[in-house]
């Protein structure tokens, strides 16, 4: 069906048509100078830099030496590291299909518009986004608190003993939680959207048909959010092995449970502030954001070939 | 200034951005060629005329502190050589400070002209070379002002001096009273009577702990070992470190705290937290294993619980021995790349020597002076806090300044230490498991750090 547009927009440009041509086509470059700049000089140059870097070793006694590829050997046998990768896998594979489940839920009811304060209800679970993540993280570290947390209090008043919710066995739930309360909303938007584009004509076909709603949700809604979908999996692959700020803030309230390696960006900024070993931590960076392309080529693969299938 | 535990909430905020980004970023920030040219080449003394002159030059000078208020001893300074302008910057505390004047250094622009640098941290900056030995603008001939273990802690390995003290934190015990009276619990003198005594009260009302262990406080632990006698670091040479985390008397440590945690007598909870501070006004825990900043702390921390503490010496390994540890305090230091080191150097002696100036941080400020004078000085040892029922809590404090071993000394890469200490030694006490073998990994990751920097690790 895409395939039709291309191809009538594709007509062949005529000779003479576009007198101005080039000078077009530089006042174009002129409009993306400014962001080809900031890319530049933001991006690709501290990339550049930090994979430069990447090749030397820098230390207290001796100074700085080549390298090679030293840092990158080191990195990958080293267990903190690789340790802390399963651990935001496994985090990965517990908080994702969690929230993209609630998303889609939100989205499809909202989109229903059988919801009674759809408005509301939408701003209720966007609201979270827009809490800064610090903010977020510190004010469920409160919540969690096992002395003078509001559930820790409430545990009390019942008898109960405190539920645990920073000790070791239960602190990546508490950080999928949190995670989850902050993107849900955020997901829910782009699958809302998703779902407004969705041609009118043929709900009216589905209604003609005879479909009722949740007949509609399932076969034209859902195949139509795929794309969407993805995005939104895409999101949360980065977002999950990036994982740094929420480990980082409740390392203040169970210092011993999170430890300096426990996510790789966690470590990796570790081993740059406390050891000063910035140019083993630029490896670690790199071979992190090579972990992260392998995880979304691999999802990417995995849906493009399911829906082909 | 009580030890800021390196906050690892630093600059999380910033940090939420890709990663490849995040970190490439910050490495550019943090990494490259930086200024090699140290501290080493002022060694020709500046004579009294380049000082008057330099003195009375019209100067902009730089300085980073956390210390509140601090404008009212710069006043007096600025009074006196009104030809010298301090612009005074709180670039944060502890940590976070480090880490911009790190990134400062490297950029080799922004770096100030003088820096509050706490004790411990005082090799890990020289190593580099960022700080100015102060020995060419007269320093030494202030060594007799201050107490002695301070001016070995400023004093480098090859006699330089680094800084000069501005506050200190010897160590002692706040305890609790009236919760000591309430189970007849006289002080304990000794750590076997120390011992006994958390059996006794914990088994009296398990509701209340003799102490708090905290797990994230690499500080106190330090503290006790310097008290015990362990000398865990000594600098050798300029490419040589003797790393001694796991000797008999450490492990003598490991055994009697491990042990005290694991029985359950003794609490584990992370200090400086929420909990914690409700803890403390709660009455859960009957002592404070602390520094001579700890009073004031505590005043403005458990106001509830005032007129109910007292304050007495550590525990002795020794019946009959007095000796102390140090946890915490801060020096001037003057930072390496500055265009005018007589005005900083002198800056930094006026503030911290100057009678008017250190009587001011002891009273406004509340720091807790290193300067002999003032330790005798009875307007300050004889002050009676209510919130100590009235004892001269300066003068037990004071005492115990003197009683501070001379010859401890800080690593020349404290971060990693103290993070290797977290996830070893504190992580033990956290879990209750075995302490001694957590001391032999913290033995090993340290010498293995230090390896990787290139150091000739010798241990004992």
């Amino acid at each position: 069906m895409t395939d039709v547009l291309p191809a009538a927009t594709a007509a062949p440009p005529q000779r003479g048509a576009r007198p101005k041509g080039p000078s077009h086509a530089n006042s174009g470059y002129l409009f993306v100078l400014p962001f080809l700049l900031v890319f530049l000089a933001m991006l690709v140059m501290p990339l550049a830099y930090a994979a430069y870097l990447s090749l030397f070793r820098e230390q207290l006694v001796g100074g700085t030496v080549f390298a090679g590829l030293d840092n990158y050997t080191r990195a990958l046998t080293d267990d903190r590291l690789v340790e802390g990768v399963w651990r935001v896998a496994r985090f990965f594979v517990l908080q994702v299909p969690i929230m993209l489940a609630l998303s889609l839920t939100a989205a499809l009811a909202i989109d229903s518009g059988l919801l009674r304060f759809a408005k509301v209800f939408r701003l209720g679970i966007f609201v979270p986004y827009a809490v800064p993540a610090v903010v977020a993280t510190l004010m469920w570290g409160y919540l969690y608190g096992p002395d003078f947390g509001p559930f820790a209090q409430l545990a009390e008043k019942l008898g109960l003993s405190a539920p645990q919710f920073l000790s070791e066995s239960h602190m990546l739930g508490s950080i999928a939680n949190i995670v989850t309360w902050e993107f849900v909303g955020y997901n829910m938007i782009i699958l809302y959207a998703a779902l407004r584009a969705i041609p009118h004509d043929l709900y009216e076909a589905a209604a003609v048909d005879g479909a009722g709603a949740f007949r509609v949700a399932w076969s034209i809604k859902l195949p139509a959010l795929r794309p969407a979908l993805l995005l939104c999996l895409l999101f949360s692959v980065i977002g999950s092995f990036q994982l740094f700020s929420e480990p980082q803030l409740l390392q203040r309230l169970a210092p011993n449970v999170i430890d300096s390696s426990y996510t790789p960006n966690l470590y990796a900024y570790t081993l740059a502030f406390t050891g000063q070993e910035v140019n083993y931590a630029a490896a670690v960076s790199f071979l992190l954001g090579l972990v992260i392309v392998i995880a979304s080529y691999t999802v990417l693969l995995a849906a493009t070939r399911r829906s082909r299938a | 200034m009580r030890p800021f535990k390196r906050s690892r909430g630093r600059a999380g905020v910033a940090c939420v951005a890709a990663l490849v980004v995040t970190a490439s970023l910050s490495l550019t920030a943090c990494g490259g060629g930086g200024s090699d040219d140290g501290g080493g080449q002022a060694a020709q003394p500046a004579s009294q005329a380049d000082i008057d002159k330099a003195m009375q030059t019209p100067t902009k000078l730089t300085f980073w502190t956390w210390v509140p208020n601090i404008a009212k001893e710069v006043a007096l300074f600025e009074k006196k050589y009104p030809a010298i302008d301090v612009n005074v910057v709180n670039a944060g505390q502890g940590e976070p400070q480090y880490t911009k004047l790190r990134t400062a250094l490297k950029a080799g622009t922004g770096a100030p002209d003088v820096a509050q640098i706490e004790f411990q941290y005082i090799p890990t900056f020289s190593i580099t070379k960022s700080l100015v030995d102060l020995r060419p603008y007269g320093a030494q001939a202030l060594k007799d002002k201050y107490v002695d273990w301070t001016w070995n802690q400023v004093t480098g390995s090859k006699g330089e001096i680094w800084a000069y003290p501005q506050d200190t934190g010897p160590m002692g015990m706040l305890y609790r009273k009236d919760i000591l009276d309430k189970h007849g619990i006289a002080p304990p003198k000794t750590w076997d009577e120390f011992a006994a005594a958390a059996r006794k009260l914990h088994a009296a009302d398990p509701n209340v702990y003799l102490t708090n262990l905290a797990p994230n406080q690499n500080g106190v632990w330090m503290g006790l070992l310097w008290q015990a006698g362990v000398k865990p670091f000594a600098t050798t040479g300029a490419d040589s470190v003797t790393v001694n985390l796991n000797d008999q008397t450490s492990k003598k440590l490991g055994t009697y705290w491990g042990g005290l945690v694991k029985e359950g007598v003794v609490s584990a909870d992370p200090d400086f937290t929420d909990a914690w501070y409700q803890a403390l006004n709660r009455g859960k825990y009957a002592t404070w294993l602390t520094a001579a900043w700890g009073p004031i702390f505590l005043t403005g921390s458990a106001k509830s619980t005032s007129g109910k503490w007292r304050a007495a010496p550590l525990p002795q390994w020794d019946a009959g021995k007095s000796v102390s540890g140090n946890w915490g305090g801060s020096t001037s230091a003057v930072i390496t790349g500055t265009k005018n080191p007589i005005a900083a150097a002198k800056f930094a002696e006026f503030i911290n020597s100057d009678p008017e100036s250190t009587k001011m941080f002891a009273t406004e400020q509340f720091l807790f002076p290193p300067t002999k004078s003032l330790l005798a000085d009875p307007s300050f040892t004889q002050q009676k806090p209510p919130f100590y029922g009235g004892q001269t809590v300066n003068q037990v404090f004071s005492d115990i300044s003197s009683t501070v071993d001379t010859q401890f000394q800080w690593p020349p890469f404290l971060d990693q230490v103290v993070n290797d200490w977290d996830e070893t030694v504190g992580k033990s006490f956290a879990d209750k498991t075995d302490t001694n073998a957590a001391l032999d990994q913290w033995q090993e990751r340290v010498t293995t750090y230090a390896k990787n920097q290139g150091f000739k690790v010798n241990s004992q």
